[in-house]
């Protein structure tokens, strides 16, 4: 009979090596994880990597399509788009990542007080989350638009403040469900204090699954912020964003149609890329996630 | 049943009050003037005075919330600052041509995808499941946007089988329908693949339960036991997306109506952002919201007529 | 037990299943034969994990997918079941075998009324629709669940889990088969409620002079309602016989084990219950030699290095133990 370690050990040095034979077997997380790999890389070298200013102003060479100089072109003020296209990867990266982090974060919090806490704190919170998912995101985005004036800041805050109830939901039917574990009653039972029951007991069990889901958020989040700023409120010009780059598309389209094409095309590598890659893990982890709120 | 409806009508009542509390808190949560925000840049301070007394903005908040979730009740929403007519009237004149839009969008991914995904389920890892599993992942990924961007783009403006603005001529049906196919496209399109993949997992674990076997055992018709047995359960996951879905079609379709130049709420909410005509983007949020829950309300006494379990919890 | 078709209504002969898991394949069945005769009603005994149920599912060709069958037939009026047709399959489902499920729980359609499903399955009927509903309304009675004529309007959730078993019992007392498949049917009843389903499916026998195949762990129960007996084990028949030859000459050291372990046999109060020691081999990598081996106090060498064939012990009585072939201690 083998002790209790060798045991545990070897079947963590399997579970990594399952995990990747079968990740590399599904075509579409690789695909996924190729394109992710290129935009995250590409929007954090992109200073590197842009051939030209992405400001710089060319009114001579306006409106040019895709050439040796100018792979995809140049935009209505002579601006390389590639270029454009390539720093509006950073907007998108940086929404995303800022606002799904403070999102998970007090999505947690509030879950778990939700779920742990008293039954009217939860119906509270639970009207409360519920009320904010009954606006629809972009018009309510819009709202909150008019009130504080566009900006990159007030995308992140709109963003946060729809996905929060998202993530509350979730973590509070997770912490319900787990209130009642044996274990958790076991913890009680010694007198530990309720701060130390929900972040060293709730919080390990709880943070796997959702931070999957939070990944396949990344699509939907540079989603609104590209369609934001194609609707002007988001990014301010001159700052290049994919959605402000497709509505000077939308603009010129009569002119050229290489404007949106190249303003489509990382919208579209980006939100298949992680949406590929984040189905392939979640198939792995655990396929019971396919059925979410 | 009848308690099943009394709470659920009563929890939508509850949700849309607090929506309304939330919009109008948000006026006042703003730092600086409400009504400079109202009003706009441009505004006097002799208008600033005059809309401040009209809206009671030297109430206490709570008050001031109150008597206007009274007023949006008995229908009025406040008026518009720049035409003088009443929000309400001028957001329910937009209204249909929203309606129609997702309604369009909503069917043909209903007609498309729950067939596909019924098929996808039975006929397991074959060329069109595959294909179809494929295509909705790919479908759900990119945003609606953007499909109406190329769809303009191709179908429009470069070969011309379509038009490119406009919802259509009054009272020519053929034209109206012209020029909802693109719009309709766009926003459905992501749909049919939600639908179809929702539709396959739903039939697919249905059909490994227990109870089809059962069925079997007693020898019943494949037939029926596919559509009487096993997609009546499978369906009412289904019904319950399409209520949610209806609250995302409303944010697809400002941009589809933005991009084809129709007529509707999101054009109206747009115009409204740029001249920061608050009134009238609280009136849209209001109504798309209440209509919103109204869907997701009937989506779940849908699911409960159709699944008695359901009728027991809230 | 002759193996003549004339007098069996079901023949298995050398059935082999596997199941492909992550693990590997998993032989759950190896090479299993087992006669019911006609008119006769026989228990299927084992304890959890044996493959009584997949034995049950492959008479009806109900396997799950990961499912194939390695070798044997399932030969059922002459027939054997596993080439049949989809088409031929269903009509012998429901018509010529029906069955009983073990899990009430999960066996009815959650969103359909119970109305619907016992009309359903009456389908081959010619009868309309009221006379099938009074059919249906009339053996709910028989098992009995009061007022029938008004719960059958009611859904599977809102019944009680014995008395979905009796709804279950009921369905399948709705066709008049020639065989009936009973997967532990009274598990989830107390002892009364047991007791008297029993002696409906008794009466039933004699009334449609069909054969029962009973499956349940319960010892006293198979004692009184069986003819004939078959003990399994991991997937094995290790003893068939009457059931006096089971209950008074258990051959194999497993059935005797079993017996000794049955609560009911138990004279004095005692704190230990007895129990066999060890676990059931694993089915994905199995041993050498007998498949009771590890838990036999009665091994020889013999046992470690092949696996024991039937030895005929009389006419009726079988066990596959090498015990029997010196002649040793039975």
């Amino acid at each position: 009979m083998e002790t209790i370690n060798t045991s545990t050990t070897r079947a963590k040095k399997s579970e990594l090596y399952t995990f990747i034979a079968r990740f590399t077997r599904d075509p579409m997380g690789l695909c996924g994880l190729i394109l992710v790999v290129l935009m995250v890389l590409s929007a954090v070298f992109a200073t590197w990597i842009i051939p030209y200013d992405p400001i710089a102003l060319d009114i001579l060479h306006r409106l040019e399509p895709p050439s040796i100089e100018h792979i995809m072109g140049t935009d209505q003020l002579g601006r390389d788009v590639f270029s454009r296209v390539i720093m509006g990867g950073r907007i998108a990266l940086k929404v995303a990542l800022i606002s799904i982090s403070v999102a998970l974060s007090c999505g947690l919090l509030l879950g778990l007080i939700a779920g742990y806490g008293s039954p009217w704190v939860d119906r509270l919170m639970i009207t409360f989350f519920d009320t904010i998912r009954s606006f629809p995101t972009i018009i309510f985005a819009l709202a909150i638009v008019t009130l504080v004036g566009p900006s990159l800041n007030t995308i992140i805050l709109v963003v946060i403040i729809t996905t929060i109830p998202v993530y509350g939901r979730i973590v509070r039917a997770q912490a319900q469900s787990m209130k009642n574990n044996e274990f958790i009653l076991a913890e009680r039972a010694m007198g530990a204090g309720v701060p130390r029951i929900l972040l060293v007991h709730m919080l390990p069990n709880i943070i796997g699954p959702l931070l999957i889901i939070a990944s396949m958020d990344i699509p939907a989040v540079v989603t609104i912020e590209a369609g934001l700023s194609f609707l002007g409120v988001g990014i301010r010009p001159p700052t290049p964003s994919w959605g402000s780059i497709l509505n000077d598309g939308y603009s010129f389209i009569r002119n050229t149609p290489w404007l949106i094409i190249a303003g489509g095309i990382p919208l579209i590598l980006t939100t298949l890329g992680f949406t590929f890659l984040g189905e392939s893990l979640r198939d792995i982890f655990d396929p019971k996630l396919r059925k979410d709120i | 049943m009848w308690i099943y409806l009394a709470k659920r009508t009563s929890l939508a009542v509850v949700i849309v009050i607090i929506a309304i509390s939330l919009l109008y808190s948000m006026i006042l949560m703003v730092p600086g003037d409400p009504t400079a925000v109202i009003l706009g840049p441009r505004s006097t301070p002799e208008m600033r005075e005059a809309l401040r007394a009209d809206m009671g903005l030297d109430r206490p908040a709570i008050v001031q919330v109150g008597s206007f979730i009274l007023r949006v009740f008995k229908g009025d929403m406040g008026t518009d600052v720049f035409t003088n007519r009443p929000v309400s009237q001028i957001v329910f004149e937009q209204l249909p041509y929203t309606m129609i839009l997702i309604f369009a969008g909503i069917s043909w991914a209903i007609v498309l995808g729950i067939p596909l995904g019924c098929y996808s389920a039975l006929n397991r890892n074959s060329f069109i499941d595959k294909l179809t599993g494929v295509f909705s992942v790919g479908t759900i990924a990119i945003p609606a946007f953007v499909i109406a961007l190329y769809g303009l783009l191709i179908f429009a403006v470069h070969l011309q089988w379509l038009p490119a603005i406009g919802a259509g001529e009054e009272g020519d049906l053929v034209d109206q329908i012209k020029h909802l196919i693109l719009p309709a496209f766009a926003i459905g399109l992501g749909w049919v693949g939600y639908l179809s993949r929702l539709v396959r997992a739903s039939m697919l674990e249905v059909l490994g339960e227990n109870h089809i076997r059962t069925a079997r055992a007693f020898g019943l018709p494949e037939k029926l036991i596919v559509f009487r047995y096993a997609l009546k359960l499978a369906i009412l996951p289904t019904v319950a997306l399409m209520g949610v879905g209806v609250g995302y079609l409303l944010s697809s379709s400002v941009f589809a109506e933005i991009v084809f130049a129709r007529p509707g709420i999101g054009k109206l909410i747009y115009e409204s952002v740029l001249t920061r005509n608050y009134p009238i983007i609280m009136g849209s949020v209001l109504i798309t919201t209440i209509i919103f829950v109204l869907c997701t309300m009937m989506a779940d006494i849908i699911n409960a007529i159709l699944d008695p379990r359901m009728r027991e919890n809230l | 037990m002759t193996n003549s078709s004339h007098t069996n209504v079901l023949d298995i002969r050398n059935l082999s299943i596997e199941f492909s898991t992550n693990r590997g394949r998993l032989k759950a069945l190896r090479d299993v034969t087992l006669t019911v005769p006609k008119q006769k009603i026989v228990g299927l005994v084992g304890e959890s994990g044996c493959g009584k149920s997949t034995v049950i599912f492959s008479i009806l060709n109900l396997m799950a997918e990961n499912a194939s069958i390695t070798n044997g037939e399932v030969v059922f009026e002459g027939q054997d079941i596993l080439k049949m047709s989809a088409q031929q399959l269903q009509s012998l489902r429901g018509d010529r075998i029906s069955m009983v499920f073990q899990d009430p729980m999960t066996s009815l359609n959650p969103v359909l009324a119970i109305e619907t499903q016992m009309i359903d399955i009456q389908y081959r009927s010619s009868a309309n629709k009221e006379e099938k509903r009074k059919r249906a309304a009339d053996m709910l009675d028989h098992v009995g669940i009061p007022d029938a004529i008004h719960r059958l309007k009611s859904y599977p959730h809102q019944f009680s889990g014995g008395m979905r078993q009796r709804i279950s019992i009921a369905m399948a007392l709705l066709a008049k088969p020639a065989l009936l498949l009973a997967d532990e049917p009274t598990t989830a009843l107390d002892a009364t409620l047991e007791a008297q389903i029993v002696h409906r499916l008794r009466q039933l026998q004699k009334d449609l002079a069909c054969s029962i195949l009973f499956v349940s762990h319960h010892l006293g129960l198979i004692a009184e309602l069986c003819d004939q007996v078959v003990v399994m084990y991991a997937g094995e028949v290790v003893e068939a016989g009457d059931v006096r030859d089971i209950f008074h000459r258990a051959a194999h050291p497993y059935t005797q084990a079993l017996l000794l372990c049955d609560p009911a046999r138990i004279e004095e109060a005692t704190r230990n219950l007895p129990t066999i020691p060890g676990d059931i081999p694993d089915l994905v990598n199995l041993p050498r030699g007998c498949i009771f081996q590890n838990r036999c106090s009665k091994k020889i060498k013999t046992c470690t290095t092949s696996s024991p064939p039937g030895y005929r012990i009389s006419p009726t009585h079988t066990a596959n133990c090498f015990l029997l072939a010196k002649g040793g201690d039975i």
